[in-house]
Formats: structure tokens, sequence, C-alpha cells
């Protein structure tokens, strides 16, 4: 019953949570704005918080998910095998592929030959990770990252495995991490959304991104992802109309407000009231969102760290630096979406721009966070949703190559945040396609995250239809080996 | 930071303190009744907290004990010839009482790490039944509809018709007098938004205020009835329930044409077809005796879910997906059950096996498999829509365009593949065959009585015996109007879904529509009919504390207009509606780059392409929906996504629909219109403003609103005056043409005043 309530509470019932607020309270943020900071103050009474929250201390506030949408091959940056070079174009041997299902796009290939990456690899830093020469900026900085070469996932086709990866199942209605996030810890800026999206796109080969990835599925839509455009209205409907100035506006809003006020005499509704404030909200909003997506004013320093893409609005490199001020500003969950990574053939050719897209701006989102003192408290995340084969797909030539969906192993980053730093963590065969030490699968790296932030991915629930949901379904393990 | 700790703290001393006053009072649950009732008091609890372990799913099972059955529960434990798990009106002999109160917690169930715990008051009713004999019952969903006797009333003056005997009844139990009825013109206001999705119009406003006859209201809900309007209404929350969308969906999200399909549920509800023949074309319309164009074609609801057109996904892994959306739907629509629980395990909660699942499933599986991929417009099955079909056949189809359009249907392929088992519900484990056949728990498939097919399976859906049907329909009407269902989680009548706040009422009215013919306007009639319909919508403080989520309805509820009606109101009451019928989708005005930004680049959508004209004032049912990226304004006011089948939308408050209803040109442009037309009107500034306001809010204003309205007029006529500028740039919002010779600074003001109106609270809720 206890955490029925909570559950109701975070789910911000307007009933019963706005509603007696705008009674009583007052001052309470809206949307998904719109929950308290329950982190905020450690004074609330420990069987008053959700099950979830009063577990450990959390090393992360805040997370930054970049997600490399399309899913970029780590034969090419950070799972060196010189052994594909030896065995140019010789067969994938049946006794590594398995029982492996195959997409319909290669499973009509005669001969499955392997290639090697066509770029260089070498280590970097004292802790002597290998990264490829597509990445000269990340591996300046490989002493702060911890890679994972022994990620593994379920699904073979981008959408499901997109979706899983936000949401802990292919298929279905449910939350996105981040909305998990912004229901169980709230928002620490009562004037910005506690879980916003970036879009961007590079010139490689793309697949589309869809809002159910940031969606709230069956939790309350103020714990939606919001998107944030280029545009001028960089949430949508943001600016006031042509001819309407903010004082203008003002002189509305209090118009309106006694309107409102006289229906609250009639009616008694305590929803009016909240209406009220959710329109004081939006016209705080207004001025606060400009401000954190205003770039220009940075020091020239951090615009030439994040490269000249940076002052290019919706450019990785942008989204990047809006990134680093939206988490700054207490914006707990940032996530990117860079298109264009899926190179089933012209690999050598696309993943060079792809590369160059990103290489530089996701370096120095690590190192401005870090130089802010924001690194420990920032838990910054770069994966795609699955790997890529070690075999060719299409035409095989010395020059170039194409490589399929591989959904057993694949590269991912992670920063800060409480991981440990300066570590290469997993390990797949000397072929790149199967996985030989210490595996991680998509949902044990929600559990790790989640522990990162506090909480504990069994107990953060949600009963939707009788059952209690969690992002981890009935799966995952925390990877302690990866805590700091 | 710490005020807002602050503020939690406070919240909940006020919900703690509402509870003391009474709150939670007037819910049975919460005062240990003096006979405890498995249905309503035992089995919640134990569902909730036992049965993940004790319950119906056979592989989840510890220690072979399970509490969902008598048997089980009363038989002897595991390995152990005397000890019980209850021993009826024996506490001391029932281990399950023993551990539910054991002081050492190795021996406490549910155990520590479960996380879940029993209160105090869970425990009392446990053991209360256990002394009275812990008797079981079926689930109260899946016995048959037992028409009840209607309620004796103390007072019987205020009951209008026998809804209101259930609901008076309650109310006098707990002690809540029920409001006055409403205004009129509130109440018309929410009937017509009830029933057409439209505000009243003036003309009907003033013909409803001025008749004084008795049955003044009667005439005005058959009016509504038969207005065309109708079907539009009721066709927005079906397109929810069957997932209609105008995109195939995942990321290449290619363009379909389905729409003929929604011209012929609006059709249908017009018709007022009997809710059983509109299920049964739109389930089995391909194998009905009278089969023809029409009724192949409302099969075409079970081709609305999304198809994946990605090159080089598995055939077999994605025709599994879509058998299963049709199952799934299949159970969420019309049996309240959430089937999908099934598809990799037994239910949990729920008497419905893994082989019930696939037995369901059998029945929409039999489709002849996919032939023409790639990104096509439609997938065969399909029929083509020709001129000469709309002009012989479906003449409610509403085809302008030139080229024929092809509508995805289905077809029966009886010896197609043989259906099995599929463990753990993944595509490629296939286990046991198993045959087409209906969870026995919900009502037997007597295969003597129906086919072993969709036509079979429609017939045992409309029994009169089956339990669930009637009563999933009624309820979700139920919901639309009041805000909430008789049965709140209307997607779920199982036995972890709400149990009804009403049950007698919710019995009453699903025999009652039954024994009607499954007639869908009498039963909303009869809704509306009801005193407890009319009554007003003021919440006093007393009834805000008592029942605030107004379960008992002792007030009608003030609820939010939906997506839709936020928008068809805004071009009604200002005149931009176009009230053209069905066609296809229309793209209004969004954001620039939505589409842009997050499409593959491939394909006819992925550049979003304005309409123009008349196609941008059509109601909202008829805005397109690209699933991967859902128009902005409709998700931000919680439309369905149209992902999966949805039975409930939210109602939720952000300052994301504030800035919405300030910034959105359509909301603007309405504005701007409705000025321009009253400014040409020769009246006072006055009469205009009352009549903007009596025309959008749909109700007199009040002299202090009127006041206050005018002099803001004064003050921004004469500050646009100043700035003629800004009032030419604030009324140059939409492509409506503009009046002729029009004073731009009136209009800037007059549009600021009517802009304004249309922000408020009220007007777009229906009070």
């Amino acid at each position: 019953m206890e955490k029925e309530v909570f559950e109701h509470h975070l789910n911000a019932n307007r009933r019963h949570f706005l509603g007696k607020m705008a009674l009583g309270v007052g001052g309470v943020a809206l949307g998904s704005l719109l929950m308290p900071d329950l982190l905020s103050g450690k004074k609330v009474a420990e069987d008053q918080l959700p099950l979830g929250l009063k577990h450990f201390a959390a090393k992360a506030k805040r997370i930054i998910l970049l997600v490399q949408n399309g899913a970029p091959s780590q034969l090419e940056s950070f799972d060196y095998k010189p052994k594909l070079n030896d065995m140019f174009g010789q067969d994938l041997p049946p006794s590594v592929r398995g029982d492996q299902k195959l997409t319909g796009m290669t499973a009509g290939q005669k001969s499955f030959p392997l290639v090697g990456s066509k770029f260089g690899f070498k280590q970097h830093g004292k802790s002597g990770t290998w990264v490829s020469e597509l990445f000269p900026n990340i591996a300046k900085i490989t002493d702060d990252i911890c890679v994972i070469k022994s990620m593994h996932t379920d699904a073979i086709n981008h959408d499901p495995a997109l979706t899983f990866m936000q949401t802990g199942a292919q298929v279905g209605n449910r939350p996105s991490i981040g909305s998990w996030f912004s229901y169980g810890l709230g928002s620490e800026n009562k004037n910005l959304p506690a879980y916003c999206v970036l879009l961007s796109k590079g010139k490689g080969n793309g697949q589309g991104v869809y809002s159910k990835l940031w969606s709230n599925g069956f939790l309350d839509s103020s714990h939606q992802g919001v998107q944030l455009s280029a545009s001028e209205d960089p949430i949508l409907y943001l600016n006031n109309p042509d001819g309407m100035d903010r004082k203008t506006r003002r002189n509305m809003l209090d118009h309106l407000a006694s309107l409102n006020q006289m229906g609250y005499d009639e009616f008694g509704d305590p929803e009016i009231p909240a209406k009220i404030k959710q329109y004081e909200m939006a016209f705080r909003m207004q001025t606060a969102v400009p401000e954190i997506t205003d770039v220009s004013k940075e020091p020239d320093h951090i615009k030439k760290m994040y490269g000249p893409d940076c002052m290019v609005p919706g450019t990785y490199a942008a989204n990047c630096l809006l990134a680093r001020k939206m988490s700054e500003s207490g914006v707990r969950f940032v996530q990117l979406y860079h298109q264009g990574w899926d190179q089933h053939s012209n690999l050598v050719g696309e993943m060079k721009g792809q590369a160059k897209d990103v290489d530089m701006a996701s370096a120095a989102l690590i190192t401005d966070l870090k130089q802010r003192g924001l690194l420990d408290e920032t838990l910054v995340i770069w994966s795609g949703e699955f790997g890529r084969t070690n075999y060719c797909q299409g035409k095989l030539t010395k020059e170039n190559y194409g490589r399929d969906h591989h959904p057993r192993c694949f590269s991912i980053f992670v920063a800060g945040g409480g991981v440990k730093a300066g570590v290469s963590y997993g390990k797949t065969d000397e072929l790149g396609y199967n996985i030989i030490e210490s595996p991680v699968h998509i949902h044990d790296l929600h559990a790790t995250i989640m522990h990162l932030m506090g909480l504990d991915h069994e107990k953060l629930t949600y009963k939707h239809l009788g059952r209690r949901f969690r992002l981890t379904d009935v799966h995952g393990h925390v990877v302690k080996d990866l805590l700091a | 930071m710490k005020k807002k700790v602050l503020q939690f703290v406070l919240l909940s001393a006020i919900l703690i303190s509402c509870k003391q006053n009474g709150e939670y009072a007037s819910i049975p649950a919460k005062k240990i009744p003096d006979v405890v009732d498995y249905n309503f008091d035992v089995r919640p609890i134990l569902s909730d907290k036992c049965f993940t372990c004790h319950g119906p799913d056979v592989n989840k099972r510890a220690e072979d004990l399970r509490l969902d059955t008598p048997e089980g529960a009363y038989k002897a434990l595991k390995d152990t010839e005397n000890e019980f798990a209850i021993v009826p009106k024996n506490l001391e002999k029932s281990v399950l009482y023993q551990k539910i109160t054991a002081k050492d917690s190795a021996d406490l169930m549910p155990p520590l790490d479960s996380n879940l715990k029993l209160s105090s008051y869970e425990i009392q009713i446990l053991k209360k039944w256990i002394e009275q004999g812990a008797a079981y019952k079926p689930h109260w969903a899946f016995t048959a509809i037992d028409k009840p006797e209607l309620p004796e009333l103390k007072n019987n003056d205020w009951a209008e018709n026998e809804i209101d005997h259930f609901i008076l009844q309650k109310l006098e139990d707990i002690g809540l007098a029920p409001n006055q009825t409403a205004d009129k013109e509130r109440l018309l206001k929410r009937v017509s938004l009830d029933i057409t999705g439209l505000p009243p119009t003036p003309e009907m406003q003033k013909r409803f205020i001025g008749d004084d006859a008795a049955d003044a209201y009667e005439k005005i809900v058959d009016e509504l009835l038969a207005s065309e309007q109708y079907g539009e209404k009721m066709a927005s929350h079906w397109l929810d329930v069957a997932r209609y969308a105008d995109s195939h969906g995942f990321q290449n999200d290619q363009l379909r044409t389905m729409w003929p399909w929604r011209d012929w549920v609006i059709h249908a509800f017009n018709e007022n077809y009997s809710y059983e023949k509109f299920v049964t074309y739109q389930l089995a319309g391909d194998l009905v005796p009278q089969k023809n164009l029409e009724t192949i074609l409302a099969t075409g609801f079970n081709r609305n879910h999304k198809i994946n057109q990605e090159a080089g996904i598995i055939e077999e892994e994605f025709r599994i997906e879509n058998v299963t959306d049709r199952t799934n739907t299949f159970g969420k629509a019309f049996l309240g059950l959430t089937l999908e629980c099934a598809k990799c395990h037994d239910h949990k909660y729920d008497p419905i096996s893994q082989k019930d699942y696939f037995s369901t499933f059998a029945f929409f599986d039999r489709m002849p498999p996919r032939q023409n991929k790639g990104e096509v417009l439609a997938e065969a099955p399909l029929i083509t829509i020709t001129d000469e079909v709309v002009e012989n056949e479906l003449p409610f189809i509403n085809k302008k365009e030139l080229e024929d359009v092809d509508v995805m249907v289905i077809e029966e392929k009886p010896d197609v593949r043989t259906t099995h088992l599929l463990n753990r519900g993944v595509y490629d484990d296939v286990g046991e065959e198993v045959m087409a056949q209906t969870p026995e728990s919900v009502l037997a498939f007597d295969d003597n009585t129906y086919e072993r097919n969709r036509l079979g399976l429609s017939k045992w859906l409309f029994d009169a015996k089956n339990p669930l049907t009637s009563r999933v329909f009624v309820n979700r009407m139920w919901q639309e109007i009041f805000g909430a269902g008789v049965v709140r989680s209307s997607g779920d009548f199982g036995m972890q879904g709400d149990l009804p706040t009403h049950v007698g009422l919710l019995n009453w009215l699903s025999a009652d529509f039954m024994e009607n013919g499954w007639d869908m306007k009498r039963l909303i009639k009869k809704i509306v009919m009801s005193a407890t319909y009319k009554q007003s919508s003021v919440v006093s403080e007393d009834k805000l504390a008592l029942d605030p989520d107004n379960k008992y309805l002792s007030r009608m509820s003030r609820l939010r207009f939906n997506a839709e009606m936020i928008r068809d109101h805004a071009l009604a009451t200002s005149g931009l509606l176009n009230p053209e019928i069905g066609g296809r989708s229309v793209k209004v005005y969004q954001p620039d780059g939505l589409w842009e930004a997050a499409s593959s680049g491939r394909g006819v959508l992925a550049n979003y392409v304005q309409d123009h004209g008349k196609d941008l004032y059509r109601r909202g049912i008829y805005i397109f929906i690209k699933r991967t990226t859902l128009p902005p304004v409709q998700l931000t006011f919680d439309a369905a996504t149209r992902d999966q089948c949805e039975v409930q939308r939210q109602s939720t408050m952000t300052p994301l629909q504030a800035l919405i209803t300030l910034n959105d040109p359509t909301i603007l442009e309405s504005a701007r219109v409705f000025s321009e037309k009253l400014i040409q009107e020769e009246s006072t500034v006055a009469d205009k403003i009352e009549k903007a306001f009596g025309t959008i809010v749909c109700r007199t204003i009040k002299p202090e609103e009127k006041e206050m309205l005018l002099s803001y007029y004064d003050e921004q006529e004469s500050a646009f005056s100043l700035e003629t500028e800004k009032a030419a740039a604030f009324i140059n919002v939409g492509e409506y043409p503009a009046a002729q010779d029009r004073d731009v600074v009136k209009v800037a003001a007059l549009m600021q005043i009517i802009h304004t109106i249309y922000n408020m609270e009220e007007t777009i809720v229906k009070s």
C-alpha cells in the first residue's frame, strides 16, 4: 500500500499531487519538470521514499547518453583484431558462428569472408587502451574512460535493438531509460525538463529515430523526453508569436490568471490553480530554455575544444556542448542521437566521416566536464545498439567492404559518474565474433547505470496492467567490476 | 533545495491529514467488513502479494503450493501429511496465517527479498477470512452477467433512470448527497462534446436555453446522436483501440493507406450498427455469410498493426510479432484482458495458460505468407478502392484522388500452417501444436456451436454467456463520458485489475446493453439521460476531501478536453472548421524540421509537406499520424501513440501544453479569424466580447469577466495603436485569407482578448 502511494506520488497524479500542492503548498514545478527533486535533501523520512531510492549513495547525479545510432563497428573503433587482417578473405568458420541467426541481408550470402580493419590501431595513455586511428581525440582521453568490449544484445535489427537499449524490451510500450530516471529521481531544475533529447545526422547510411525511443511508456507523460531542436524554437512552441513581446505576454498571463481565479472561486477544483502555475512555469521556460541553448557566450577555448561544428546548430558537436550546459544546469538525463552509423557497404568511406563528426566533440565533452569538476557526478555513455560482423557484407575488395549487424559483441565506452577510468573491460575471441570474458548484456548495463545513480534496478518498479515493471524486466546484474 | 523537501513533507502531511479526516474512510477496503468477500477483500491481497510464487503459473510455483484455488490451498503441504496452508475456520492450523505473522524473518511470508510486504490491514483481512471459512469464489468478471434488481433508495426523488439507483445507493451508504443539476449552458456544452466532440453552436445554445419543455434536453440528445459528427467522435476512441496510423512504423516508417477503413468506422457508428455487427465485421468480415466488399474492408482492423519493412529482417520473427499484436489487441480491446502476459509463460495472475494464449493466437495465424515486401503502401491481402467501387458499393468512402487506393485486409487460409506454442514466446522455439481455442476460464469454446475460425471466435465473443464482452465495452463508454470506468483499469478486468466501484451498475448496464441488441446509441443515451450525468461539477471542500478521485460520483468530474477536442473546439468556434467527413489524412501546421530530423531520409515521408486551404481546418481525427514522429500537439495532449492497442488515455497537465495553447498557430489563427469576423459586425465592443466568450466558453459571460475583458481590450487597443507594426505582425498568422479592409489595431486588440479566452482553463474543460 505504501508502495502504491509512492508510485502514485512519483507519477504525479494530478489530483492528489498537484491538486493538493496547488491548494496548500504552492511553488511546485510542473511537467517532467514537476517532480520535486527527491534526492536534493536527506531529511525525507526513509519510509516515505520509494523503495528504490534508499539503497545506495548515488555516485552519479546526471547522465549524458551519446547514442551512436545505426551501430558503429567495434572492429574499426575499439576492438583490435589483427588476426582478421591475417585471415583476409577466408570464410568465417561455422564453429565460430554456431547457431547465430543472420539478418535477411546476408543470410543468403554464399560465403562469409573475414575482413580486418582498414584503419590502424595503437595503444594510448597509461592504460594502453587500443583505439583506432579514426578517433584521435578519444585516443587522448583513454585514461578517463572505460571501454567495454564485451557488450551484447538480443536483437539484430535496428528498431528492436535500439528500442531494447532504450527501454529494456524490443517491443511494447515500455518507458525509456530517461523516463525511468525522471520518474525515480525527478528534476534538479524547476525550469527545465528532467529528460532532454537532441538529434543530429551524419552523412553515413542512416536509420531514422523515432519518438517512441524517448517515450514515457506507461509512466505519466510528464516523464516523456522533451526533444530540443536546432530551430528558433528549441522547445516546440516556446517562442511568443510575432508582435508579442515579453511584457505583453506577462500582461496577458495576468489577465488570464484573474479569469481562471474566478473559475476557481466558482468550482473549487484544485486543477485550476494548478493550471495557473502551469502557465507561470511556461513563462519561466521561455527565458530559461534559450539561455541554456545559447552557446554563443561560451569562451573561445571551449568552442575550440568542441570544434568549429559546435557553432552550427543541430550538429553533434553543438549538441555535445548543449548537453554539457544542460547537464550542468541540472537536467537529469540528456540523450543525443547521432545517425548514420549503418555501414553495410562502403564502410571505409563512410566511417571516416562519421568518426570525424563525433570524435572531437565526444572527447571535448568529457574533458570539459572533468575541468569543471562535474565528471565525477556525471555519467557519460557512448554506445551503438549492436555490433557489426567480422565478415564482409557484399563485395569485398582490398580497399573497401561492408559489415552486417552483429548482436553477439560490440564495444562502448563509459566515463565519469563512479565508473573506473583507464580500463578496458571484457574480451572477445581473436576473430571478434564471440565474447570470451566478462560479457555485459544490455540489461546488465542498465542495472549498472541505475546503481551508479543510487537506484536498485530490482526495486524501482511501476505497477501497470497488474504487473510491476522495471527497466531491466526480470534480468540484469550490476557489473561490480566497473565501479570505481 | 530545502524548500522543495519541505514541500514534499508538507504534501505528505496533507495527504495523511486528509486520510485522518476520512479521505479513505468511505473506501470499503479500509474498514474490515463484517463478512469478508473473497473477490472484493481477499483476492486482491493474495493476487498482489502471493500469486507470483503461489499462483497460476506452474513454472514459477514454489513448494508446489498454489493459493488461487481452494484445492491448492486446502491440500496437504509438500512432503507433509498433516500440514495445510489453509484450514478453514482454524487459524492455528493454517500455516499461511502462521507464516504471514511469523516473528522470525526466515519464516516470514512474503519473503523479505521479494520486496513485498503485507500491511496489518491485509493480515487482518486474511485472518478474518480464514475464521469465516476461507470460502473461494470465481473471479467476478469471469462469472456470467446476472442482471441485478435496482437498489431500493431512501430518497427516490433524485433518480431519473436506473443508473441513478446504483449511484445514489452508494452515496447514501457513505453519507454524501449528489450535486444539483448543472446549469443548462454547461450541461449543453458537456453533452455536445461527449456525443459529437464539438461545442454546441450559438444557435443550438439559444434554442436549448429558450426551450422550457420537459423534454428539451432529450430532444437535444437525440439531435446530437443523429448528427454525423457523432460517428467522428466515437471513431476517435476506436482509432486508439485499433492502433490506426498512416505509416507502417519501425524505422523506415513509410506511408500506408488505411484511411478508407477509418471512413468505414465513422460510417458504421453513424449507421448505429450494433456492437455485435461492428465487431464481427472487423474480426471476421471475410468469413461472414453476407460477405461483401464492405465487410472485407472492415477487417482492415487487424492490419492496422505496425509492419517492419526494414531490409534484412527475419520474416518469421516479424510474422509472429504481427500475429501477436492481433492476439493482444483482441484480448485488450474485447475481453479487457492482458493476454500478452501469457505469451512467454502461464499468466501469473489470471487463469490463462500459455497454451490458452497460443490457442487464441491460432485464430489469427491463418493468413497467407507475406508477398509484396518492400516499401509499399499496402501489403497483400488487400482490396483496391476504385471510383467504381465507391460509386457502387462503398459510397461512404470520401475518395477525392484520381488514383486507386489499396487497403490491407484479412484473408483466411485455413491450411496455410499449423500453430504451435512458442516456448518462452520466442518465435523459433517451437513447442507443441495447438488448436484454435479460447481461454476456458472465460467461456468454453464449444465447437458444436462455433466454427474454429475468426467467425466462430466472434460468435463466442457475442454469446450471451460470455461474461466479458459487454462489461468491457460498457465500461469503456462510461470511461469516455465520466473520465474513468466503473472498472478503472479498463484494459484489465483480470485479477490484478481494479475492482468495479459499482459492480451492480456495471452488471445492470451490461445486461441491458445485450438485451437491447448491443445498441450503442441507446447505451450512450441511457448514460447521458441519468441524473448522475447531469450533476453540476462544483466541488465542495468536503467532497474533495472525502472522495478526491470522484469514485462515487457525488458530482460530475471536470474533465479536460482530449487532444482532438482542443483542436476541433478552436476551429469550430472561430468558424474555420471544415466539416467534411472522411478521406485521406491531412498534414496541418507543424513546426519545421520534425520529420526531417528523425527520418532516415528515404521515402515519401522523409519530408513533411504541409497541406493548404480547407485541408488545414479538418477535425483532429484526420491529422496524419506518422508513427515514428507523432503530431506534436496531439502527443503533448496525451493522444495515443498508435504503437499498440490503447483503451485509455492519460490526462496530464504540463507547461508544454500551456506553450501550445499560447503559441500554436492553429489557436492563434482561430483567434484572428474570429476577431476579424466580429470586428466586421455592427456591434459594440462589449457585444463582441460577449459573443466571443459565449461561443468559446459556451456560457454567458459574467459581469466581472466582461468588465475585466473590456478594460483589457481598451488597454490593448491603445497599446497597439502606438505600435501598429506590432499589431500587423500579431494578426499575420495562419494561411486563412485576411479579411478585406480590416482595421489592424482593432483586429489585433480583439484577437488578444479572444486568444486569452481560448486559453482559459474552463474553455477546454467539460464542466
